[in-house]
């Protein structure tokens, strides 16, 4: 077992492939980066097209048609005209889970998008001028973390009322945190260079600095955040759903469809393990999306 | 007990690189005498911390020594396992490095780490060890060494910590010390103690040193003998004074010539240097590697490899196939015909 | 070092006064309060009494001051639903959560640190990928979904653990590792990442040159220095961990504080809900204190000037 490394003598310069080649080359060389893309887009198109692709209403209930198990199953019921069987209600669980995948993408990009530019702005502003606002962003940002979000969030939402738009704001209002942390390090990384010191020698405007100069060199940590923090986003959503303090029924909310089924899993397991299935695919696919964009960008960041 | 501390013969290092395999050390033979130090002189990628760290079998994983013979005291080095290696090191062949500050660990005391050393080898009791560390700190110049025990690395200085190495090194009473550029990130007025302590000790104990730089001047005051590393190989190899009186190698020659020497360098001379870069080390090289940078260079040099050969006085020895008489008449050669031709253009 | 703690035990403070008054503040978000508690169908008068028994007719900032003053002497007021004073009700409960967080973390320190440091030690091989693997699901697996299938395999199919109370110690086995796999991937991931740093340092080149042997270099000396963010960080998330606990609690029917806030959100137990989400947060500012002072404290270059 060897623990250390000696240094080697440099190796013989190798010709030097132009930028882009060797960004593309390192994009598809990724496999995390590439299944995640790959299964998010899936996804997304299937979200997209929900209307045209789902074979049924997802809030139509035919009660007599209810519990029907899915076609794997060795069971007499199953029927092709539902996949993946149908709810305690009857209703059609293939077409639940399309229109599910809307909700989760929908809350998750939005909340993320809210998060996004609460916590940049903290972020940057803190990175770029330091000393007081950077205090005062510490600050804010320890308070926010000192708070229990699943906890506040669900008390917020018992208590101003809950529906799509609470929950996003809610959401968007409290995980901006890893935003702000990020994007404040990477801004004061940057902010030390000499391009900055000579654009404020050159008199230009903070606002153009920051935007035109920190914000490109930044650019992929805020991608490789977003993303995360997307995942983080849709996670929390159906916990909220699940304890039913999210999204409310009929809508098919993947984390509601969980909780509705949680009396009947014992014998109706798939009705917890579909929708379970489906959201960890869409925030595993995000996740290695979001890791391969954290690995193509800054190798060196990563071990 | 051999006179000779270390033999090493043949001792190549080979690492798969995604360009192909390097070969940073080549067929590198010296020996070590009890008591003596032998520098390996050498520009930075040489080799000559490979070559080190091969003898003491730390090498990368990836990497593959061979050798011919490698024997410590007698005893072969070769055909050990790292649980044997590892009784050895520390013990009858220790090593010091380069960079003082980052070579203790910051979370354990100084006495934690020097007594360390001598409770792994040794049936001593931590009063013992103890007692063998302050003796040590004071034997390398370290004032207060008790009180030193309990205090941590950032708490003493580089040169202070650098002493602390050595001390550390001679822990278990080695019979041969490897030091790799020792003073190279001390401050010149420190650089000099620790040479000095260094030279001392290792008469006081008689170790062997192999010390390893790429400063001549340094080499000068301390070495007996002295090896001169370029591109993987040894090039030359002698006495201290057969290697600056009778340089015969182009590039020990080419070497000394960038050196100013007080007393001889003449003011307003040309200080030397050496045209050129160190060739990639990637895969065989034909022939002599100095070969693109040496102004004597022939056919011949470049056809097969080179051997070590006998210089003028016995232990000298040097990796060319011109005798120094012939790169001597050369140079002169060379030089007349460049006074010729600038007398010619005006 | 005695400076360095002064001034993050006054961030502190100021942030749990902070937290305080955000916390306060909750309740005033649906409104009026005295109209949420009197009900659908109260009268005006109903109202009117209510809001002057729990004086909710003072100046906010009045309320706000005899609320922390009170709270700071451990006096959370009465809950509504239980009739029962809501300090009492808290520190009942309190200590189910605790062991089941107590439970979750040691679960996952087990889990993460070992195979974090044997990536390490392999980076790129078999038990890495599979470290990996773990960690990426772990992030990806909502932990009511993990909580629920372990419910179903563990519980019910090979009938092996308890599925719902508090009672004894293998009831919180579940629970345990479904709270302790959340934050399993982080803590993993950075001691992988230590490691890997510490172990390309110069003072574990001179360890192994002192011929040490590779399980002193390893523990001794590498997990040694690698160590210390890491529990900084395991501080931190079992804070997250106690305020995500509602979840796993209100699936399992663990008797603890997550459970507690669950049901006095459902019944609209104002004066429940803020000391709980207080109670949490002061408990998450003490981790993060004592998670810094560990921190200094393991490292001697801030230990000892």
């Amino acid at each position: 077992m060897a623990v250390t490394e000696a240094h080697t003598a440099d190796a013989a310069e190798l010709l030097e492939p132009t930028p882009g080649a060797l960004m593309r080359g390192r994009i598809f060389g990724h496999a995390g980066l590439l299944i995640g893309g790959a299964v998010l887009v899936t996804i997304f198109l299937m979200a997209l097209l929900a209307p045209y692709v789902a074979p049924h209403d997802p809030y139509d209930q035919v009660l007599s048609r209810k519990l029907i198990p899915p076609v794997w199953f060795d069971d007499p019921k199953t029927t092709w005209e539902h996949i993946l069987g149908t709810d305690h209600l009857g209703r059609d669980y293939f077409s639940r889970l399309l229109y599910g995948a809307r909700i989760s993408l929908l809350i998750g990009f939005s909340a993320m998008l809210i998060s996004g530019v609460i916590g940049t702005t903290i972020g940057v502003l803190a990175g770029y001028f330091g000393g007081r606002v950077d205090m005062v962003a510490n600050f804010i940002i320890t308070t926010r973390l000192s708070m229990p979000v699943v906890l506040v969030a669900i008390a917020v939402v018992s208590l101003v009322g809950s529906s799509l738009n609470v929950v996003i704001w809610v959401l968007g209002l409290l995980i901006w945190d890893r935003f702000a942390v990020v994007m404040r390090s990477a801004t004061m990384q940057v902010r030390n260079h000499d391009f900055v010191a000579s654009a404020q020698a050159l008199g230009c405007s903070t606002p153009r600095i920051i935007l035109a100069e920190i914000m490109p060199n930044i650019a992929n940590h805020l991608i490789v955040v977003a993303t995360l923090e997307m995942a983080h986003a849709i996670i929390l959503e159906a916990a909220l759903s699940f304890l039913g303090m999210g999204v409310q029924p009929p809508e098919p909310s993947w984390g509601l469809m969980i909780s509705e089924a949680k009396g009947l899993m014992f014998f109706e397991a798939w009705l917890i393990f579909i929708p379970g299935a489906a959201l960890f695919m869409l925030v595993l696919s995000i996740n290695l999306l979001g890791d391969g964009l954290r690995d193509v960008t800054a190798p060196e960041g990563r071990n | 007990m051999a006179e000779r501390i270390l033999e090493v013969e043949g001792l190549s290092v080979a690492i798969p690189v995604p360009a192909g395999t390097l070969h940073p050390v080549e067929d590198v033979s010296f020996h070590v005498e009890r008591g003596e130090t032998v520098a390996i002189v050498g520009e930075s990628g040489c080799g000559k911390s490979l070559t080190s760290l091969a003898i003491m079998d730390l090498l990368p994983s990836k990497a593959r020594r061979t050798a011919t013979k490698l024997e410590l005291d007698g005893r072969d080095l070769t055909g050990l396992s790292e649980r044997e290696m590892s009784d050895i090191r520390g013990n009858r062949m220790s090593m010091i490095f380069q960079e003082p500050m980052t070579s203790l660990n910051p979370a354990y005391t100084i006495g934690d780490q020097l007594t360390e050393a001598l409770l792994r080898h040794r049936d001593a009791s931590r009063a013992e060890a103890r007692e063998r560390a302050v003796w040590l700190l004071e034997k390398v110049g370290i004032t207060g060494a008790s009180g030193r025990l309990r205090q941590y690395p950032h708490q003493l200085s580089g040169g202070l910590r650098q002493r602390v190495m050595i001390a550390m090194a001679l822990m278990c009473g080695p019979d041969l010390i490897i030091a790799d550029e020792p003073t190279t990130a001390l401050d010149v007025t420190i650089q000099a103690q620790i040479l000095h302590l260094l030279a001392e000790l290792q008469r006081e104990f008689q170790t062997g040193l192999i010390l390893i730089t790429h400063d001549l001047g340094v080499v000068s005051r301390v070495a007996d003998r002295i090896a001169v590393m370029y591109a993987a190989q040894f090039v030359e190899e002698g006495t201290a004074r057969q290697i600056f009186e009778a340089p015969s190698h182009p590039y020990t020659q080419g070497l000394l010539a960038c050196i100013p020497i007080p007393g001889k360098t003449a003011r307003g001379a040309h200080l030397g240097s050496i045209p050129g870069i160190v060739p990639s080390l990637i895969g065989h090289i034909e022939g002599c590697h100095f070969a693109d940078r040496c102004r004597h260079a022939m056919d011949k040099c470049r056809a097969d490899d080179i051997a070590m050969r006998r210089g003028a006085e016995p232990g000298h020895r040097y990796r060319c196939v011109l005798t120094p008489e012939e790169t001597a008449a050369n140079m002169a050669r060379q030089e007349r015909e460049q006074r010729q031709e600038r007398e010619a253009a005006q | 070092m005695l400076p360095y703690l002064l001034k993050r035990l006054g961030v502190a403070i100021l942030v749990a006064l902070t937290v305080s008054l955000i916390t306060f503040s909750m309740i005033y978000l649906s409104g009026d309060p005295a109209v949420a508690l009197a009900g659908e169908s109260a009268t005006e008068g109903d109202i009117e009494r209510i809001r002057l028994f729990y004086g909710y007719d003072r100046p906010i900032l009045v309320q706000y001051l005899d609320w922390l003053g009170r709270a700071l002497q451990g006096d959370f007021g009465q809950s509504h639903y239980l009739k029962q004073p809501v300090a009492e009700v808290i520190f009942a409960r309190l200590p189910t959560t605790m062991m089941l967080g107590l439970f979750a973390l040691i679960f996952a320190l087990t889990l993460s640190i070992p195979l974090g440091v044997l990536a390490a030690i392999r980076p790129n091989s078999l038990i890495d990928r599979a470290a990996l693997t773990i960690a990426v699901i772990g992030q990806a697996m909502p932990s009511f979904w993990f909580a629920l299938t372990l419910m179903l395999w563990l519980g019910v199919y090979w009938r092996l653990l308890p599925i719902t109370g508090s009672d004894t110690f293998w009831h919180f086995v579940m629970p345990g590792v479904a709270l302790g796999y959340y934050i399993t991937p982080a803590v993993m991931r950075l001691t992988r990442a230590g490691m890997l740093e510490v172990l390309t340092s110069d003072y574990i080149r001179t360890a192994r040159a002192k011929g040490l042997r590779p399980m002193t270099v390893l523990f001794k000396h590498a997990l040694r220095n690698a160590i210390i963010p890491v529990v900084s960080l395991a501080a931190v998330q079992f804070g997250f961990m106690l305020g995500g606990s509602i979840v796993i609690e209100t699936i399992f029917a663990i008797n603890g504080l997550g459970f507690l806030a669950w049901e006095s959100i459902l019944r609209a137990d104002l004066p429940m809900m803020q000391a709980i989400v207080l109670v949490l947060s002061v408990f998450y500012i003490v981790l993060t204190f004592v998670a810094d002072m560990l921190n200094a404290w393991l490292d001697p270059r801030i230990r000892v000037a």
